[in-house]
């Protein structure tokens, strides 16, 4: 049993510690949010150039075959910089056609830091049931035709190809008849809508209207594309908990460095027992959240479906809890400064909270881990 | 990164579960799966099959006769005894006075007591908290005065210890008591071996809100003690003390007991029915044993996360274990009461005693649940309060 990072996986938090605090520091990423590109062309050459993009790509497709760990590591220390670039979103792309196997060639790209990727998933009813498909593929000749409107596409309007689930069968909520296309964001029939989020981070609204793609474009077997689906979202909230557990980090040094230094009646404010307390309990379900993100990270390396579910959902749903107390609390005894925009608390609480609204919430997570066979098995032993 | 274990671990693993197997009584196990009450001669005679075996006193070195185990083979032993359901080593004698006759205890002291504490020859208590003296424990007004007469150099004791858990079994008590009462609170405290079957010494019960008799008030009236019985030097008995706190482990958290009663509790909630379905299933029950589920996982990762820096010394990440490992205990005791519903309000002692083999109540699962659940609200008050563990977070981990 080892809990300890790898040599080259220090190393390249170390690099990427050097980079933010050198490039990305809160001016620098107050300039890029606030630009109207909302991402920085520049950050992206240099996170392509330290390896992060071709770190999760196969090793055919010229990356360096990067498990959920060294993702863990990576994600981590983007949370700590608040970095907002299309990264989360790539990723979580190349992961969809990693595990469908036939677009070596888009991954190749990705790897070289030439190609973003965002996934066109959530749509208005959906929620945070990604099975709840609306938008339709329909066969057409050789091809198909996709319809319909995805939501909150995160960076979707900085992507030169979209992942997107279809319905090509069965129920709208329902596991089969689910298809997955990738699909140029210029394609004829793609309108993207781009806009701000609180975080600082773009997203935007994906219609697709009589879109025609050819056969290669299918992740997957159409139809039969819910396991590979769920893997990939699984792959995908697995990094926010460990980019979560980075942006508590730095909130957390950053709240603990005000009460020592913020005097009130005479004393900095972390003598006062009732702000040691809430300081201890931070610190309590921080290092629960970390246990719980990396648990999650070994179980999505690890590849086994029930045990990756499980963990995977308990993590987001622990992550989630600390996210919310971590945040809210750090903002509180940051007092009136802590509602403010002017320091990076501010910032930390915003995207932590849209971590939590982003691939499953703590509700949803939790009642997928009481749907899983583990849970209840147990009890009907008993009955 | 790697969470499995070595095969060497998982081979201990089997040997382990092997003894338990062939070793642990089967009406010791029941009492303990099922929450019943242990009596002295539980406790001993458990103790006695492990002493045999070797493996009592697992955190001891090779040369006081522990096992010369790893960190890891430690943490899988508690988590097999746990699962199987042993009674607990009283870790008054192995795991706190003897730590410290270890570091501090002339040599006849580690001649004498630590042999006696392997095989159970002596049942130690403890004796730190004073009516006065809670989490202030330095305030304690128990004094020592030395003296010397024909019989020899010896202390003469006065004063009054409580909460002092099974001391009507006790041989021998370890003590913090005041030898300086000049000098700053902390610096006046020497540490000392009691007979508890000296003169002077009285013992009286206090019975706890599930009517148990689990701790005690020990009364100290011109009790005559060996000077010889002091340890280390004295007014050092602070620092001495502080050692002792310093070496809880990671098994405060109690993991592998939770998780054995985890399963327990969803074994009882997938009986109980609400609306004609399992218990187990009802969304609102279910999430609360769902959540419980995650702390737990959560809180064993800890656990192997500070075990995996063992070579550090134990330090006050012990603190976080602590508070969460108690919190998920009372809250496993909570709901299982919940789950036993009005079935567990019946209070059948002579039940919980052992002295009949059935609940008069017809309902042995759910009959020890809400004396469980009352008795269980002392794990976040014991061993220093979950308050004095959120000062120590605060204090030593945080800096403030």
């Amino acid at each position: 049993m080892d809990f300890a990072f790898k040599e080259e996986q220090l190393q390249l938090a170390d690099a990427l510690k050097r980079w933010i605090a050198r490039d990305y520091g809160f001016e620098a990423r107050r300039e890029i949010v606030r630009s109207p590109a909302g991402t920085s062309e520049q950050a992206w050459a240099t996170m392509a150039e330290l390896g992060l993009t071709a770190l999760p790509v196969p090793e055919e497709q010229g990356g360096f075959a990067g498990d959920a760990v060294d993702m863990f590591v990576v994600m981590q220390e983007l949370g700590r910089g608040l970095v907002v670039e299309p990264y989360f979103a790539t990723v979580l792309g190349a992961e969809f056609l990693r595990l469908g196997g036939a677009h070596g060639a888009l991954l190749e790209r990705v790897a070289a830091g030439q190609l973003k990727l965002a996934c066109a998933l959530g749509e208005r009813q959906s929620r945070h049931d990604m099975r709840d498909i609306a938008t339709r593929a329909e066969r057409d000749g050789e091809g198909w035709r996709l319809g319909g409107e995805k939501k909150v596409v995160l960076h979707g309007a900085q992507a030169g190809m979209l992942v997107v689930s279809a319905r090509c069968a069965g129920e709208q909520r329902g596991e089969d008849g689910i298809a997955l296309f990738v699909v140029p964001a210029d394609a004829e029939g793609v309108r993207v809508t781009e806009y701000r989020m609180l975080d600082g981070q773009r997203a935007a609204d994906v219609h697709l209207d009589g879109v025609r793609v050819g056969t290669a474009a299918a992740i997957g077997q159409p139809g039969a594309g819910w396991p590979l689906l769920e893997a990939a979202l699984d792959y995908g909230a697995g990094l926010l908990c460990a980019e979560a557990v980075g942006a508590m980090d730095a909130l957390f040094a950053a709240t603990l460095e005000y009460l020592k230094t913020r005097q009130q009646f005479g004393v900095p404010i972390g003598k006062f027992q009732a702000l040691q307390h809430r300081m201890a309990d931070m610190y309590i379900h921080l290092e629960q959240a970390r246990s719980m993100a990396l648990l999650a990270a070994v179980r999505l390396r690890g590849g086994e479906a029930a045990a990756r579910r499980q963990a995977v959902s308990a993590a987001k749903y622990r992550v989630g809890q600390a996210a919310r107390f971590v945040g809210q609390q750090a903002v509180q005894l940051h007092g009136g400064m802590g509602v403010t925009d002017e320091l990076p608390a501010a910032h930390y609480f915003k995207r932590l909270s849209t971590i939590e609204l982003t691939l499953g919430d703590a509700d949803h997570h939790l009642a997928r881990f009481m749907a899983q066979p583990g849970f209840t098995g147990l009890a009907a032993e008993a009955a | 990164m790697d969470l499995n274990y070595t095969s060497e671990d998982l081979a201990f693993r089997d040997q382990v579960r092997a003894f338990l197997e062939a070793e642990l009584p089967s009406d010791l196990q029941h009492k303990v799966l099922n929450h019943l009450r242990l009596g002295k001669d539980d406790y001993v005679r458990w103790h006695k099959i492990l002493a045999r075996q070797g493996w009592v006193a697992p955190g001891w070195p090779k040369e006081y006769g522990g096992p010369g185990w790893t960190p890891a083979q430690r943490h899988i032993f508690d988590e097999e005894c746990a699962r199987a359901g042993t009674p607990q080593i009283m870790p008054f004698g192995v795991n706190m006075v003897a730590p410290v006759i270890m570091a501090f205890g002339s040599q006849a002291q580690k001649d004498h007591y630590l042999p006696r504490i392997l095989s159970c020859e002596d049942w130690w208590c403890q004796g730190y908290s004073e009516p006065g003296a809670g989490s202030d424990l330095a305030s304690l007004k128990t004094t020592a005065v030395r003296g010397r007469d024909d019989e020899g150099d010896h202390y003469i004791v006065n004063g009054q210890k409580t909460w002092t858990t099974l001391a009507q079994h006790a041989d021998m008590i370890f003590c913090l008591v005041r030898t300086d009462p000049g000098v700053r609170k902390q610096e006046g405290i020497s540490f000392l071996l009691i007979d508890m079957h000296s003169p002077g010494i009285t013992v009286r019960p206090i019975i706890m809100l599930d009517e148990d008799h689990e701790v005690n008030e020990v009364f100290f009236d011109n009790v005559r003690v060996p000077a010889a019985n002091l340890v280390g030097q004295e007014n050092r008995g602070w620092t001495y003390a502080k050692y002792l706190l310093g070496h809880e482990r990671t098994g405060i958290a109690a993991v592998g007991r939770s998780k054995r009663e985890l399963a327990r509790l969803k074994r009882l909630a997938g009986r109980e029915r609400k609306d004609g379905r399992p218990l187990i299933e009802d969304p609102l029950f279910g999430a609360r044993v769902a959540e419980l589920e995650i702390e737990l996982m959560a809180l064993e990762t800890t656990v192997l996360r500070v075990l995996a820096q063992a070579d550090k010394a134990p330090g006050p990440e012990a603190s976080v274990l602590k508070v969460r490992g108690t919190e998920i205990q009372q809250r496993l005791t909570e709901l299982m009461a919940e789950a036993a519903g009005p079935m567990a309000l019946p209070f059948d002692e002579a039940y919980l005693e052992g002295e009949r083999e059935h609940s008069v109540f017809d309902d042995d699962f759910a009959a020890p649940l809400l004396s469980h659940y009352l008795n269980y609200r002392k794990t976040s008050i014991y061993g220093g309060s979950n308050e004095i563990q959120r000062n120590i977070i605060s204090q030593m981990i945080l800096g403030l």
